[in-house]
Parts: C-alpha cells; sequence; structure tokens
C-alpha cells in the first residue's frame, strides 16, 4: 500500500474548516442574524485585527496556564496510571478515589481555589491539570495492566520480576495509550484553563472573554474562542506528530 | 548427571484450579510421567483436558496440588529458568524488531542479564544464527508486523531457544497457521530439535504432528486429565514430507486416532 500523498492529508481538513466557517458567514446573512447574537466570522475576524495587541498576550497567558496544568497532568497521570497498573492491590484503593475525584465538576471548584489561592494565574493552571489527569492516568493503567498472559508466561518462567515486566513490556506498551489519551487531554486542559480566567483571573483569554462580553462586544467575545480553538488544534497537531514519531510501530 | 534420571518426571501429579466463584476445577488427576534427556514429548488430549498446565508445572509457573513435578531428579518449585516456552500466539513485542525480540530471554534470565551489556555483540551473533536455522536471515531488523504468521512463529521459536534451555515448552504452536507453513516448521522445529539436543514437550492437536516430531507420544483422558496412552514412534530420523505418504506412518496416525475417540466417548 502506498503511503497517502501529502495534499490527500492536508487538504480535506483545510476544506472542512473553510466550508464550516462559509456556512456560517452565509447563514447569518440569509438570516439576518444580529451582530449581538452570533457574529459572522468575518465580523469576529475584524475584531480579532482590531484588539489583536490585546488578545496576544491574554492568550499566550492561556497557552501558559494550559501547558503547565498539562505538563502536571502528564507526570502525575503517568505516575498514578503506572502505580495502579502495576499494583492490583492500589488500582482497587485508589480507583474508588480517582473516580470520585473526576466526577466533580471542574468547574465548581473555582471559587474554592480562589478562597484558598486568590485571584490569579494558580487557580487556572490547578484546574488545567485536574480536568486532564484522569485520561491520561486511566490509559497508562490500562496499558500496563492488559499484558497478553502468554507473554508474561514467557519472561515470569525465565525468572523475570514484576518490575522487569513492567519495564520490558508494560510500559513500553502503554505508550499508544499514553499518547491517545494526551490527544484528549491537551483540548480538556484549555478547557481547564478558560474556565477558570472566566471567574478567577485578570488575565487570559477567559478573563478576556468576560470582559467583552460585559461591554456587549460579542464579536470580540468569538474572537477570543477561534483563537483558543486555534491554539487547540495546534497543540493535538504536535501531540499527534510526537505520537507518529514515538510510536510508530503502533500504526502499521 | 546419571543416565537414569529423567530429565522431566511428574510423580502422581494433581491440579486443582480454584476458580472465582470458589468452585474447584480438577484439571489433572494423578499424572505420572518420566520424560529421558534429549527425548520429544507430544501431548494430545480433548480440549480442557489439562496439557497446558501440564506445561505450566513444568515450567513452575505454578505449584502441583498434589505430587511432584522433578527437574533432572529437583523437585520444581518456582519459575524453571532452563525451559523455553512458545504458544499458538506468537506474542512478539510489536516496538521490538525480530533480533531484538529473540534476544529478549537474555536480558531477563541469569546470568546473561548481568553480562548482557558487554556480551551484546556475542549475544547477537546468537540470535542471528537462530534466524537463519529457522530460515529468517535478512528479516533481523524487520518489526514483527511486517513479517507473516509463520515467519512470527519462527521468531517466536527462537526466543524459546536464545537462552539454550534444556527444556523445550510448546503450547500448540503451530495451530494457527496454514497446512504448507506448519509442515514447513514441523521440519524446522526437528532440525532445531537435531542440532540442539533439548528436551522437548509439544502439545498438538494435530495427530501428524505428533507422529512426524515425537519420539513419544501420550493420550490424556477428558477431564480431570490423566495420561490413557503412550505411543512410541520408532520412525527413522530426519523425518521428512515423504515419510508422511507411508503406510507406517498412518498406522501410527490411525492407532492414536483410535485411542481419542476412546477417550471422548
Ligand atoms: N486459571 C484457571 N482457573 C480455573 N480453571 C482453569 C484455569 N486454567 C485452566 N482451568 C481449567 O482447567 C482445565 C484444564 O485447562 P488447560 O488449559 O490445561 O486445558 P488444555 O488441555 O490446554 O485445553 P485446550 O486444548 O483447549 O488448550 C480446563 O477445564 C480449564 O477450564
Ligand atoms: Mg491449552
Amino acid at each position: 500500500m502506498r503511503p497517502a500523498s501529502p495534499l490527500r492529508r492536508i487538504l480535506p481538513p483545510i476544506v472542512a474548516v473553510a466550508l464550516f466557517f462559509l456556512a456560517w458567514e452565509v447563514g447569518c446573512l440569509v438570516l439576518g442574524v444580529d451582530e449581538f447574537i452570533l457574529p459572522r466570522p468575518s465580523v469576529a475576524v475584524a475584531a480579532y485585527f482590531q484588539w489583536q495587541a490585546a488578545i496576544w498576550p491574554n492568550a499566550l497567558q492561556t497557552l501558559f496556564t494550559t501547558l503547565v496544568g498539562l505538563a502536571l497532568a502528564i507526570v502525575t497521570g503517568t505516575l498514578i496510571g503506572a502505580l495502579i497498573g502495576y499494583s492490583a492491590l492500589l488500582y482497587d484503593a485508589l480507583y474508588p478515589l480517582l473516580i470520585a475525584f473526576n466526577s466533580i465538576p471542574k468547574a465548581a471548584l473555582v471559587p474554592v481555589f480562589v478562597i484558598w489561592f486568590g485571584i490569579g494565574t494558580l487557580p487556572a493552571i490547578l484546574i488545567a491539570f485536574l480536568i486532564s489527569f484522569f485520561p491520561i492516568a486511566v490509559n497508562v493503567a490500562t496499558g500496563i495492566a492488559t499484558v497478553e498472559p502468554e507473554l508474561r508466561d514467557v519472561l515470569r518462567s525465565l525468572g523475570a520480576s514484576k518490575f522487569d515486566l513492567f519495564i520490558k513490556v508494560g510500559f513500553p506498551r502503554a505508550m499508544p495509550y499514553f499518547f491517545a489519551s494526551l490527544k484528549v487531554a491537551v483540548t480538556l486542559a484549555f478547557v481547564g484553563s478558560v474556565v477558570a480566567e472566566l471567574g478567577a483571573s485578570n488575565r487570559g483569554i477567559g478573563n478576556m472573554m468576560v470582559i467583552a462580553s460585559s461591554r456587549f462586544d460579542v464579536p470580540l467575545v468569538f474572537a477570543g474562542l477561534i483563537v483558543v480553538a486555534l491554539m487547540g488544534i495546534a497543540l493535538y497537531a504536535a501531540f499527534a506528530l510526537l505520537e507518529r514519531r514515538i510510536v510508530n510501530w503502533a500504526y502499521r | 548427571m546419571a543416565a537414569s534420571v529423567p530429565c522431566v518426571a511428574l510423580r502422581d501429579v494433581s491440579l486443582i484450579y480454584y476458580g472465582d466463584d470458589g468452585r474447584e476445577v480438577h484439571a489433572l488427576e494423578g499424572v505420572s510421567l518420566s520424560i529421558a534427556q534429549g527425548e520429544f514429548v507430544a501431548i494430545a488430549g480433548p480440549s480442557g483436558c489439562g496439557k497446558t498446565t501440564i506445561l505450566k508445572l513444568v515450567s513452575g509457573l505454578m505449584p502441583a496440588t498434589r505430587g511432584q513435578v522433578l527437574i533432572d531428579g529437583a523437585p520444581v518449585c518456582g519459575p524453571q529458568k532452563n525451559v523455553g516456552m512458545a504458544f499458538q500466539n506468537p506474542t512478539l513485542l510489536p516496538w521490538r524488531s525480530a533480533l531484538e525480540n529473540v534476544l529478549l530471554p537474555l536480558e531477563v534470565v541469569e546470568p546473561h542479564r548481568r553480562q548482557f551489556r558487554h556480551k551484546r555483540r556475542e549475544y547477537e551473533a546468537r540470535a542471528h544464527e537462530l534466524l537463519r536455522l529457522v530460515g529468517l536471515d535478512g528479516f533481523a531488523h524487520k518489526p514483527p508486523y511486517q513479517l507473516s504468521g509463520g515467519m512470527q512463529q519462527r521468531v517466536s521459536l527462537c526466543r524459546a531457544l536464545i537462552h539454550e534451555p534444556e527444556i523445550l515448552l510448546l503450547d500448540e504452536p503451530f495451530a494457527a497457521l496454514d497446512a504448507f507453513t506448519r509442515e514447513e516448521l514441523w521440519g524446522v522445529l526437528q532440525s532445531l530439535w537435531q542440532a540442539r539436543r533439548c528436551t522437548v514437550i509439544l502439545v498438538t492437536h494435530d495427530l501428524r504432528e505428533a507422529v512426524f516430531l515425537a519420539t513419544t507420544v501420550y493420550v490424556m483422558s477428558k477431564r480431570p486429565g490423566r495420561l490413557v496412552h503412550a505411543t512410541h514412534v520408532d520412525l527413522p530420523r530426519p523425518r521428512t514430507a515423504e515419510h508422511m505418504f507411508e503406510p507406517r506412518f498412518n498406522d501410527y496416525v490411525h492407532d492414536i486416532y483410535t485411542r481419542i475417540g476412546e477417550v471422548r466417548a
């Protein structure tokens, strides 16, 4: 089989995005939707260029909180995933706790964090971390815990310890699961930091959107949304690329 | 070592599994078996009669409920490092090349594990030699997904032999292959065995495979498994595809077939 040509891979998503914005634009024009309700994309883009200088520092702030939160999530998620994948005892002990934590709506934690840490960057980082660490932990644990029994027997009969199995088989085996979860986690992390910025920060895209909407500047709100979406896509693509390079054996 | 000490001996071995619901499954009941050094034994029997269980007992993966399992006269307790195993599913690590898969046991088993770093050259040469024996020279650096099922199974055989085990345990290793590949691998296994002179226990459902390869074919009863019949296969070596068309070969197959029919009835 020949690999698909670059054009075949790049063109379809671009066309899909273009069609989406076209439909949005035309739809608003035809239906005569008020800019105050749903601005056309061209209006949002115009707002972007008008406020560019104000948008960028905020976008970078959001990107920063997201990446720090995600980095924390990767470290803790991999660690906890490895622990509960490695030991059935720890799995049984910790799983209910993890589920409980994950069931808490993260937005409800924002005011709590404001009380603890005040308004600022920290609550956004923590929310981004909390929202994105669960899928990483669960996926890593699954990859480690589902080693084929025959392979386990082959190695155990040679005197391999549980730790050997973990290093030689479990952990490398979990890598595709890890990257799959990373792509989910990065988008969740954006959700987390923007949600936190809405109420608990004086910086960031979320904060900018709150200010814009209080001034009824809906096109600027949408410009913010589009910027967040673009950053999400960029990070997703970066991780997908990394995935292809590191676990190419999982894609045949 | 005295010639009279069998390589593998099971003395009145029983094994009971305790299922999740606490029910007892009597997998083996009073199995006695003695396998000489360098012998090639095949075990056939109805599904679920405890063939895989015997292999797990010999490899030391689990203890017998009653009776004794001895290797070279010493009771088996815990994993036996001088066994190699291969299964129906080749279970290669997809992120490693064929060569690296073959080397895996040496990274785990003592004393090779300690020496692995500075003896890597020597070990790789050994792995290349094995791959050559099974007809895979030129494929050493290919990842498993670029190998056919039969080639993967050859790699799996090499992995089972790389640490030069005294005993080779094979659990239906060729069951998932097409007839041509399977019969080709019988020849490969026979020459590996003749070159290494290790003791082999082969579990199989294919009676022609059993007769082609084994010096002795055992037939097991339904669960709880007991050994009910042993056939010594007195055919010259190396056996070839031609031998399979001889009446003597088919007499053996027919005889064992009949025994299994009696067991299943
Ligand atoms: N871990 C286990 N827990 C409970 N029962 C088990 C377990 N492993 C095997 N058994 C039971 O023990 C019996 C013997 O199992 P075994 O795997 O040795 O059979 P087998 O002869 O290899 O069968 P097959 O030819 O189908 O591979 C079976 O009836 C099986 O259901
Ligand atoms: Mg079996």
